[in-house]
């Protein structure tokens, strides 16, 4: 097990990805681990009932690695985990485009299951990247930043 | 000189991305920065006023006791809303 983090765990971009290439990165010339276990978030059309149109992701570089490599060498302490691959998209996406992924490796699936959902949750909660989202209610045209949940301080505080 | 920057909602409402503090010899937590720019006009006072903003500094999430020194960069944003 690692204490390590590296950068190529972690990538913030522009660009789409590709869920078969990265599911191949985590496979390739790994021979230990038997579970693989991914997570994709997308753009949904809709949100507290109004039409979303696009959503606009904006980050802080440099601090928003340095978080999502806490949240990956934590993860490694928790669990006996082999690889691990977070994807954040920013920039403006529509309605069901790829936002985010995290894909994780393990000998057995439950270190991967609860690795994920470990990283997903502390991602929601202490990554810093920011939503706005354009919606159409009611036939007006607005943009809006979009508010914290308090469900997902809840979430992730189960895991301290 | 310390360097300030906010992101989000925040920087939409103060209208700045960044800005830079001269440092004297008093030292200063997050939370006299924050005084200190609610101090700039009313507009950034109001927009202070939000106990809900988070801090962070090098990179760091911190409160706001923690002191800040010459050459540090210090950022001011909304809750976090990503993944």
């Amino acid at each position: 097990m690692s204490d390590q983090s590296n950068l190529n765990e972690i990538a913030i971009q522009k660009e789409d990805f590709s869920l078969a290439d990265e599911v191949f990165l985590l496979e390739k010339d790994n021979l230990t681990d038997g579970a693989v276990v991914t997570f994709t978030g997308r753009v949904r059309n809709n949100n507290n009932g109004n039409s979303v149109t696009t959503l606009t992701l904006e980050h802080y570089p440099g601090m928003t690695e340095k978080s999502l490599a806490k949240i990956i060498i934590q993860a490694k302490e928790r669990w006996n985990i082999g690889r691990v691959k977070v994807i954040h998209r920013i920039g403006e996406l529509s309605i069901g485009e790829q936002i985010v992924f995290v894909g994780v490796t393990s000998k057995h699936r439950q270190d991967a299951f609860a690795a994920n959902e470990f990283i997903m949750d502390y991602l929601k909660v202490k990554a810093p990247f920011w939503k706005k989202e354009k919606i159409t209610d009611a036939g007006q045209a607005s943009e809006n930043w979009l508010a914290a949940k308090n469900s997902d301080t809840d979430k992730a505080e189960l895991w301290s | 000189m310390i360097k300030i920057v906010f992101f989000a909602a925040l920087r939409e409402q103060l209208n700045c991305a960044e800005l830079s503090l001269a440092t004297d010899d008093n030292t200063k937590t997050v939370n006299d920065i924050k005084q200190l720019l609610s101090d700039k006009n009313e507009q950034w006072q109001q927009t202070f006023c939000n106990t809900s903003l988070l801090s962070a500094v090098n990179h760091d999430m911190v409160d706001g006791n923690h002191l800040v020194k010459s050459g540090d960069e210090v950022a001011f944003f909304p809750p976090v809303t990503g993944g």
